[in-house]
């Protein structure tokens, strides 16, 4: 049986990262978890964010955000750099965001098929 | 559509959420001998007047300036009618509102559980400052989790590391499952 306890080694788990890590996390990775959102199936993409990221420890923080306007693209997961760069990743499934994680978070590397100017750009050849 | 209890009462939270509220207070109550659960969220957001009130389980109204329909509340209410149960709101402006549904456990209709743990876990990581206190309580048991417990432990780590959410999701579904199994 799990017992609060186990908080504080936790606890000491994550003040040793900060340490190692000098400062915050490079990337801020956002969920939209509107109605829209979670009706298109972000929940389980979250799910999957957050326990990639506490598994793997990227150096990311996930967060959530309301609805953005673009409900068709849902769910959508937005990659936020340092240097206020910024991707908007969309259709995201679990799979996809461990994948985001892999290789945009621990890689650098941007997944271009993935993002929304890809997705736009698919559909007016349409 | 809402596939569980769960979802509906995400919906219900994020509400709260959205209404501002610093502690939201969500009581589950599973009683074989009554045949009902029994789900309320108690918040101290911004609350609503008589008239907001009345219209908020109208699906087409909402508080919202994006869209123009708003589900929650609208779902939630018909959950209870569906399912042989009663829906029930209160609030006062400046105070907060209390939200509750019931189903019959056994009406065919009832959709299950879902996985409360997670429910929790996405509620918390929308705002770390807001305070839960979360209770599942049986006819002969009960499990508790409050946030501001876990972050006294957490002593100045956030609440939002993925560790620590990963842990309360665990640490509610075991904690659930073993009152479930006192049960039998």
């Amino acid at each position: 049986m799990k017992s609060l306890e186990e908080l504080k080694k936790i606890r000491e788990a994550a003040l040793k990262k900060v340490e190692m890590r000098e400062g915050g996390k490079d990337y801020r990775v956002v969920v939209g978890m509107a109605t829209c959102g979670i009706a298109a199936g972000a929940r389980p993409v979250l799910n999957r964010l957050v326990e990639e990221t506490a598994k793997k420890d990227y150096n990311c923080t996930v967060s959530q955000t309301g609805c953005i306007g673009m409900c068709v693209y849902e769910p959508i997961v937005e990659v936020y750099g340092k240097d206020g760069e910024h991707t908007t990743y969309v259709h995201v499934t679990p799979d996809m965001a461990a994948e985001i994680l892999e290789k945009h978070i621990a890689g650098g590397q941007v997944i271009e098929e993935y993002t929304v100017a890809a997705a736009a750009a698919g559909n007016k050849e349409v | 559509m809402m596939e569980d209890l769960a979802m509906h009462t995400l919906e219900i939270l994020m509400n709260s959420v959205h209404a501002g509220a610093r502690n939201i207070k969500l009581d589950i109550t599973d009683s074989a001998a009554r045949d009902e659960l029994l789900i309320s969220v108690l918040d101290d957001g911004k609350g609503m007047d008589e008239e907001t009130a009345k219209r908020a389980s109208d699906p087409f109204y909402t508080s919202r300036t994006t869209r123009k329909i708003g589900m929650g509340l609208a779902f939630f209410k018909g959950l209870a009618e569906t399912c042989g149960g009663e829906f029930s709101l209160s609030s006062e402006p400046g105070k907060g509102t209390r939200v509750s549904a019931s189903v019959q456990r056994s009406n065919i209709d009832t959709p299950p559980l879902g996985d409360i743990g997670e429910m929790m876990m996405e509620t918390i990581q929308a705002d770390g400052d807001i305070d839960y206190e979360l209770a599942y309580v049986t006819d002969s048991s009960r499990f508790e989790f409050s946030t501001q417990e876990a972050k006294e432990m957490l002593d100045g780590v956030s609440i939002l590391e993925p560790g620590v959410l990963l842990w309360i999701k665990e640490y509610i579904n075991e904690g659930i499952k073993q009152v479930k199994e006192d049960i039998v």
